[in-house]
């Protein structure tokens, strides 16, 4: 079998404040097969997207990545150059942002920032470019592609400027797109379509897709793999089958019970008890281990990644096993 | 678009009025001119036929009322001291004016976007902290006194820079400009200076603050995302958004560029409207004081109808139909 497009092993990227070290993302490991969907999903602070930004090479200051590697089809990302690196991004890794009305640049028009997101890749004459721009755009379910071209962001719902950055993430066909909650700004019904569109859009072009989210039920419906961020570091991977009906890690068992589907009909909706814990200056041990009834001494040590087999990591010493129940 | 213009020119009809009124009372009270008009040995019967001579025995109402009268068919009056209509008197001196201001918006354009805009994208480097100082430094100066300091350094005791007058001037369709010839560009180079340091330094301030605003935007952060060249981002993507607050204020500044140049032109002895106008203060000659007003009145009227129409080509997102 080929390399993995993306294969991140031990990543530890940190922010060095005034307020303290903050170890946003701390020994991550997780890899995508061409064409897989791995849901990425953890709650606000978790380190999700700062791993996105990571394998983007944008993490800004004082932000740094200290450790680790990303290998994208089997190149050390860290090894290229910021030009090297420029070169793959919006080429062969896309990005897709979470709030499609602050992602395009108000004063310019959709075509200027289709046009030059080709034009930065290659020497692709303007003709040809919008042409390609126009293609992007009927794939996304753009109507009258060719007029929108001219007109500005504002110009269009929020829905559409999704669409439209989507479309932009594919205008280079990419071997993997990273996406940033990009349905969390918008009404439901336009999620549903873009989950849809994106599924089909990967499937049908071998392209991979990192989808990172804090919303556990469209992960669900969309992934081939799942990775559940907690504090820095990824405390369960797995399949999204096995690891929605079996749970190992006390969080992930917390979130799933959290999805509102899964509450008895006019019971309290569930919730982990507890806050997420601050970064700063985060200690040893499970970090979820203030706000799990099954912690014990052997919590304060930091719990190594266990394999469990069958593409199945945790880190927890006192796993789940079994089916998961609704109580 | 054309509503918009239209009510626009209404409004300003409005203003201009009232200002011409407010214009002439002001001049009314600055004192009487006719001291200054007539020799002191002067016989009270040569006396009284001056007076009667520019109408200065009528009362105010009366005296404003031809004004007005005349002003509707475009004449706005002869100066006292020359005995020349007043509108050819200031154009005469326009060129000159409008060529300084111009000179001293080009510096501030060309240097303070650039200085303002690297000092937005390396907040931390020495060289930023010592533009941020410069700038400081440029507003809180008064121009007087700068401009007085540049002639000691560099007309009397460096010898580098002429310190007064226009230079050798050539035609350029019909209107005598310096900075064709090395000698006019000599002479404008200070008072230039001068007159865009205020300007310069709140520009430098105001490219900063926006540049530092929009690089982190979500907006540069995709740009970056999609593999674009930093020079693309800079001069494109952030450019461009930093440049709507700056054209706004560059259009008012220019504005006053023109208006205030008088205390530059004092300066430098640059034969401009800011010189004509000090002059005639000091004679009290009415006609061309309220005349200079009020065209500095439509002035700043045209000015910012071009800024409002330009931000709307610069910020899509600006309908000018939709204002008021």
């Amino acid at each position: 079998m080929s390399a993995p497009t993306l294969r991140v092993e031990d990543l530890s990227t940190q922010f060095f404040t005034k307020a303290g070290l903050v170890k946003a993302v701390d020994g991550v490991s997780f890899s995508v097969e061409p064409g897989e969907i791995m849901g990425l999903v953890g709650e606000s602070g978790s380190g999700k997207s700062v791993t996105g930004y990571s394998v983007l090479g944008l993490v800004d200051e004082p932000g740094r990545v200290v450790g680790g590697r990303i290998l994208f089809k089997g190149e050390d990302l860290a090894a290229k150059s910021p030009e090297q690196r420029r070169e793959l991004r919006g080429s062969r890794i896309a990005a897709v942002f979470q709030d499609p009305l602050m992602t395009l640049n108000p004063v310019l028009k959709v075509e200027t920032q289709m046009v030059e997101a080709i034009q930065a890749h290659g020497r692709v004459s303007r003709a040809e470019a919008r042409r390609r721009c126009v293609a992007a755009l009927g794939r996304v379910g753009i109507p009258a592609a060719e007029e929108r071209l001219s007109a500005y962001p504002h110009q269009f719902s929020g829905g559409m400027r999704q669409r439209v950055c989507i479309a932009i993430a594919l205008l280079n066909r990419p071997d993997l797109i990273i996406a940033d909650e990009p349905t969390t700004a918008l009404d439901v019904t336009i999620q549903a379509q873009i989950l849809h569109e994106m599924r089909s859009l990967c499937s049908g072009s071998g392209t991979s897709l990192i989808w990172i989210s804090h919303d556990l039920s469209v992960v669900a419906g969309l992934a081939d793999q799942i990775a559940v961020m907690y504090a820095g570091r990824i405390v369960e991977r797995g399949p999204v089958g096995e690891l929605l009906e079996r749970p190992a890690h006390p969080y992930t068992r917390g979130l799933i019970r959290s999805v509102p589907a899964n509450s008895r009909r006019g019971g309290s909706l569930y919730q982990i008890p507890g806050m997420t814990p601050s970064l700063v200056g985060l200690g040893e041990g499970c970090a979820f281990r203030e706000r799990c009834d099954r912690a014990d001494g052997a919590c304060l040590s930091t719990p190594p990644e266990f394999d469990v087999g069958g593409g199945r990591t945790h880190r927890c010493f006192h796993p789940y096993e079994g089916r998961h129940t609704n109580d | 678009m054309s509503v918009f213009i239209a009510r626009r020119l209404l409004q300003s009809i409005a203003l201009v009025l009232v200002m011409s009124m407010l214009v002439f009372l002001g001049v009314f009270a600055i004192g009487d001119p006719i001291n200054t008009l007539v020799h002191p040995d002067a016989t009270e019967a040569e006396r009284q036929a001056i007076v009667e001579h520019f109408g200065l025995d009528r009362p105010l109402y009366e005296q404003y009322g031809r004004f007005l009268a005349n002003a509707a068919r475009g004449d706005l009056g002869r100066s006292f001291r020359f005995d020349e209509p007043t509108l050819s008197l200031i154009a005469q001196r326009v060129p000159a004016t409008l060529e300084l201001a111009f000179a001293a918006l080009l510096l501030t354009v060309l240097v303070g976007i650039p200085l303002g805009l690297y000092a937005g994208l390396h907040p931390d480097a020495a060289s930023s902290k010592l533009i941020l100082g410069v700038s400081a430094f440029g507003f809180s100066v008064p121009t007087f006194w700068l401009g007085l300091m540049m002639v000691m350094v560099f007309s009397v005791r460096l010898g580098w820079l002429p310190s007064s007058g226009r230079g050798a001037t050539v035609e350029l369709l019909g209107v005598p400009v310096s900075f064709l010839t090395w000698d006019g560009l000599k002479h404008m180079l200070l008072p230039a200076i001068n007159l865009a340091f205020f300007k310069l330094s709140l520009i430098i301030r105001l490219a900063r603050a926006g540049t530092q605003e929009v690089v982190m935007s979500d907006y540069v952060k995709y740009a970056r995302a999609k593999g674009l060249r930093p020079w693309r981002i800079v001069f494109v993507h952030v450019l461009k958004n930093v440049l709507v607050p700056i054209t706004t204020v560059l259009g008012l500044e220019f504005g006053r560029t023109i208006a205030f140049a008088v205390v530059t032109e004092t300066i430098f002895a640059w034969p401009g409207m800011g010189k004509l106008v000090i002059d005639s203060i000091n004679v009290l000659d009415r006609p061309v004081i309220v005349a200079y007003l009020l065209l500095i009145v439509v002035m700043f009227i045209a000015i910012n109808l071009v800024v409002d129409i330009l931000y709307s080509v610069l910020d899509p997102r600006v309908d000018l139909e939709a204002q008021r």
